[in-house]
């Protein structure tokens, strides 16, 4: 890689003596190195013609005006949306659809009423834990009963179904699309050309730009939000899809070949039954991407817990938006344990039963439920009772307010949450914004080419060097620009508490299991939940997105370094014990060189999350294209959103690109 | 010969992508869609924009038709202010019940001026009458900075003093704290135009805003802000006003030229048309409704400070204002 420094190689040379035939200098190396001599000549341009120059402004003569067709469209939408044919005869059908299949699944579950979804949440659970008296199919209906009486007991029974209407709905299209997808790039080598490129961009693209097209065509409201969601959350479904057909065994498949199969019969007896696994992976990723993003949805007016976040970060009610954060993860392990029991048993021999069993379990689920929503109703208790809700909003918010208070500022030595705020926007992410906005845009362009040619070849330097060119040309270079900035601030940030914390980890085991749960955590909160202590402590603004991008993308590179480490050879650590390395030296010479690859994904990760949380935090003021996307929304100036939106995809195709850690390294974690 | 295990796979594949395109066909060539549109009275959605005051209209005008009218659901649809006009004309939503006149297009898109005539067939919104409260927006320097420095009081003086405001968000310039993305601002356009060395902050909401004024009054430090009154907050901080250039009919359009200050906003309601005549009850009442600058401070504050949700707030105002909202009930 390229990324070697003189610096870091000269340790080893001021010991040599003149005569004895030494090592190549640091200069000579660097000389035989052409990758960092390209990346070194493209940073002194850049850094000379922006200290010649000192503006980096987009010439205007570049420009094209894309504001003024978005804004007409969106009027002619506006005006439209109730008449023309391709609203009447299309899209109205899949947005009502959409509206009364949610209206539906929601009052299905209100009258079932409280007794009646909590027996059927657990049942469903017992059933996928393989039912009976089995450790595992009670362990995951605990889960269930636990997570359903924790929502009521927080006071969230009602948002938490509309979320779960809205889900379930979302859950059974994304399965579809992304299964009829999964099957074409599985079976047909030319759909898979086409359709891989188009996932592995979707995959880095943050939520938050997907929502405003959708807006634009559906208007404010469920049918939006549920396409959004749909779209955000097939691609993991189809890519693994397409992955376990391709993963086939071909001898299993050239057996029933020769046993005369059709194709279709073929596709049916062999080549899915063999890609289950795989599929219910992708099932259960799904799922998860689409609790994300049916709450990140509540900005388009999708009902439910995400709704009650929204509203606790417009009155900055940490209290509130912490009950509905928690019923979110609840909600997320809930159905995360409950289909990987199911997928767990797919593989398990002993769980294939006749199929009068699983009728009977079947019938033991149905019954039951319908016996509870019985018992329920006859008893008057069909909404959870306001009388058993316990309420944590007031202490959450007094401990918020203390904080607040003794921590803003005045503590002796280290200041405060407000004096680290404004000294980092002063000393780190202005002087960054600064000379990004100081380098001439075509210094930035062959710079960025340069680094995504030394981490993908050409494809990836045209590709980020166009992405450039659409952000320059639609005329957000320096809102752009300032985005960058805090990304690459938070970036920077991010790696180093995330490398410290893997690394030790990784060492340590019992620090190892007290982070996962945390980890496992931090990871299904919705994003913008961490938003609201931003603004507590730090006031909004640029630090305040920062702060949360980086605990926002902190569990995924804590993670993958930690499993980069520990999966490396233990012979390769072994022999550097016994030829008396220390601690630091084994770290240094073996663990990470060897872990490599894992820790350029884990840059990899962090960058596609840092991304989509800076912008989020637009609607707290921070991330530049963030607030013109909140504001877009919000003005219904579709063509401020829009652009913007489109700005920030840029930057995440252009932000993967430059740090692709190269196609083997990938491989070998997804 | 066999098929080769690509030809068999690019059958399927084929049959695919066929059914996927039958499918969309059928969708399309299906009988039209319905358009929806919300139900009767004993329904109604009342649209709430995102800040305080708004919100207090919104609580006690559903806890009254609820309980008092018998409607048997409120819905409050939270939805800023152009989206919100949007859904009033096309009968998603019934009423807009603060409106600080801040969306001239769609006005001039939706408002039926009762005239009648060709002109107002596709216009459903209709006038609900005034609110009570007079809106005002300005740019607003703490009282303790405007003592010390009288000069500030004035846009032109204020600008002398800009690098007082200078924070690590605006580099060289004087910090002004922008509202949020929802509300109408000309504070760009002003800044521009009157070349003043501030640059705005963007705050992102309405709270985030009221925590950064509430931090920097606290500590005593100087600051201006996009402001307005009724606000809740002004009755815990003192706030003076900057005079800006007078408000002249117009001097704001297009928006992109303004160089004078805001008007003072008598509030309006709003309602669709269909629900202002055939609404009943709920429709009279919502017309009815009005009440003071005070009144909704009181109830603004319980929600926004005391967290108090706002049914709870709503409830509380109901119970002990009865002689007020029982002028606003229709006459039987």
């Amino acid at each position: 890689m390229s990324t070697t420094t003189p610096a870091l190689d000269k340790a080893d040379t001021p010991g040599t003596t003149p005569g004895v035939p030494q090592a190549p200098g640091p200069l000579a190396r660097l000389a035989a190195n052409p990758k960092a001599l390209l990346l070194i000549a493209a940073l002194l341009l850049a850094v000379v013609s922006a200290v010649v120059s000192g503006s980096g402004v987009w010439p205007e003569g570049l420009t094209f005006d894309l504001r003024t067709p978005l804004t007409e469209l969106n009027q002619w939408l506006v005006e439209n949306r109730e008449s023309h044919w391709i609203f009447l005869y299309f899209l109205l059908h899949i947005s009502n659809t959409a509206e009364s299949s949610v209206d539906l699944v929601v009052t299905l579950l209100e009258s079932l009423g409280f007794i009646g979804v909590t027996v059927l949440a657990v049942l469903l659970a017992w059933y996928a834990g393989g039912a009976g008296l089995h450790r595992r199919a009670l362990r995951t209906a605990g889960t269930a009963l636990v997570t359903f009486l924790v929502i009521g007991l927080l006071g969230m029974w009602e948002p938490a179904m509309e979320t779960l209407g809205l889900m379930v709905i979302c859950v059974i299209a994304s399965a579809l699309v992304g299964l009829v997808l999964g099957l074409v790039a599985g079976l047909s080598d030319r759909g898979e050309r086409v359709l891989r490129p188009v996932f592995d961009t979707m995959q880095v693209l943050p939520a938050f730009s997907y929502l405003l097209p959708f807006v634009l065509i559906f208007d404010v409201g469920v049918p939006a939000a549920f396409a959004a969601t749909v779209i955000y959350a097939a691609p993991p479904m189809a890519r693994l899809t397409a992955l376990g057909l391709r993963g086939a065994d071909p001898v299993a498949l050239e057996a029933s070949r020769s046993l005369g199969a059709t194709p279709w019969q073929q596709l049916k007896t062999a080549r899915i039954p063999l890609a289950r696994r795989q599929m219910f992976l992708g099932l259960n990723q799904t799922i998860m991407m689409c609790l994300s993003m049916v709450v990140l949805a509540s900005m388009i007016g999708a009902p439910g817990l995400g709704e009650e976040i929204f509203r606790a970060l417009s009155i900055l009610d940490i209290g509130q938006s912490l009950g509905a954060g928690i019923a979110i993860v609840l909600i997320a392990v809930w159905f995360d344990r409950t289909t990987a029991a199911a997928g767990d048993r797919l593989d398990d021999p002993a769980a294939v039963r006749s199929t009068g069993g699983s009728l009977i379990q079947g019938g033991v689920v149905v019954v039951g439920t319908a016996v509870a929503a019985v018992v329920g109703s006859a008893i008057g208790r069909v909404e959870w009772p306001d009388e058993w809700v316990v309420s944590i909003s007031g202490p959450v918010n007094s401990a918020t307010a203390w904080i607040e208070d003794e921590l803003g500022s005045g503590i002796p030595v280290i200041g405060g949450t407000l004096t680290w705020a404004s000294g980092f926007a002063n000393y780190v992410i202005n002087p960054m914004r600064d000379a990004l906005q100081a380098t001439p845009w075509w210094a930035i362009l062959v710079l960025g080419g340069v680094l995504a040619y030394l981490a993908g070849r050409w494809r990836a330097a045209v590709t980020t060097v166009l992405a450039l060119g659409v952000i320059g040309g639609m005329g957000l270079w320096t809102r752009s620009m300032d985005t960058l900035s805090q990304v690459i601030a938070a970036l920077v940030l991010t790696l180093i508490l995330g490398f410290a914390i893997g690394i030790l980890a990784a060492r340590v085991d019992w620090l190892d299991r007290a982070i996962r749960p945390v980890l496992d955590t931090m990871q299904t909160m919705p994003q913008f939940i961490y938003l609201i202590p931003m603004v507590a402590l730090f006031m909004g603004g640029r630090f305040a997105g920062v702060a949360a991008a980086v605990i926002y993308a902190l569990p995924a590179v804590v993670r993958i370094t930690d499993q980069g480490i520990r999966s490396i050879n233990p012979a390769a650590l072994e022999a550097a014990r016994s030829l008396g390395a220390t601690t630091g030296q084994q770290l240094r010479q073996v663990q990470i060189p060897l872990a490599r690859k894992s820790l350029l994904l884990a840059v990899n990760q962090g960058v596609v999350l840092v991304l989509s949380m800076v912008v989020i935090a637009g609607m707290i003021g921070g991330g530049a294209l963030g607030v013109d996307v909140v504001k877009g929304l919000a003005k219904g100036d579709l063509g401020l959103g829009m652009t913007a939106g489109i700005a920030i995809v840029c930057l995440g195709i252009l932000l993967d690109r430059v740090s692709q850690p190269g196609a083997e390294a990938k491989r070998g974690v997804s | 010969m066999k098929p080769s295990k690509h030809s068999r796979n690019r059958r399927i594949a084929n049959s695919l992508v066929a059914g996927a395109g039958v499918l969309g066909v059928v969708a399309l060539s299906g009988c039209a869609a319905e358009t929806g549109k919300s139900g009767g009275s004993d329904e109604v959605t009342i649209t709430v924009p995102s800040w305080v005051g708004a919100q207090a209209n919104a609580e006690v005008a559903k806890v009254i038709l609820e309980d008092e009218l018998d409607v048997k659901k409120v819905n409050l649809k939270t939805m800023d202010e152009p989206i919100a006009w949007d859904a009033l004309n096309n009968g998603k939503a019934d009423a807009i019940l603060e409106d600080w006149d801040g969306q001239p297009e769609k006005q001039k898109l939706y408002l039926d001026d009762g005239k009648g005539g060709k002109a107002n067939e596709d216009k459903h919104v209709v006038k609900g009458g005034d609110l009570g409260v007079v809106g005002h927006i300005g740019w607003f320097i703490p009282k303790y900075y405007a003592d010390k420095h009288p000069e500030a009081k004035t846009y032109e003086g204020l600008n002398k003093l800009a690098k007082d405001f200078k924070t690590s968000e605006s580099g060289d310039k004087g910090e002004f704290l922008g509202a949020a993305p929802s509300y109408t601002t000309y504070d760009e356009y002003l800044i521009k135009n009157h070349k003043l060395n501030f640059k705005v902050k963007e705050t992102g909401n309405e709270a985030a805003q009221i925590k950064e004024i509430q931090q920097k009054y606290k500590n005593k430090q100087p600051f201006i802000t996009y402001w307005w009154d009724p606000q809740w907050l002004n009755n815990d901080v003192e706030l003076v006003e900057v005079k800006l250039p007078e408000f002249k009919e117009g001097c704001n359009e297009p928006a992109a030229k303004t160089e004078c200050g805001y008007a003072n906003t008598p509030l309006q309601k709003y309602l669709n048309e269909d629900f202002a005549k055939n609404g009943g009850d709920a429709a009279e009442f919502l017309k009815n409704f009005k009440w003071t600058t005070e009144q909704q401070n009181e109830v603004a504050k319980w929600i926004a400070k005391d967290k108090m949700s706002g049914e709870q707030a709503a409830k509380k105002w109901v119970k002990e204002n009865k002689d007020v909202w029982q002028a606003w009930l229709p006459k039987k």
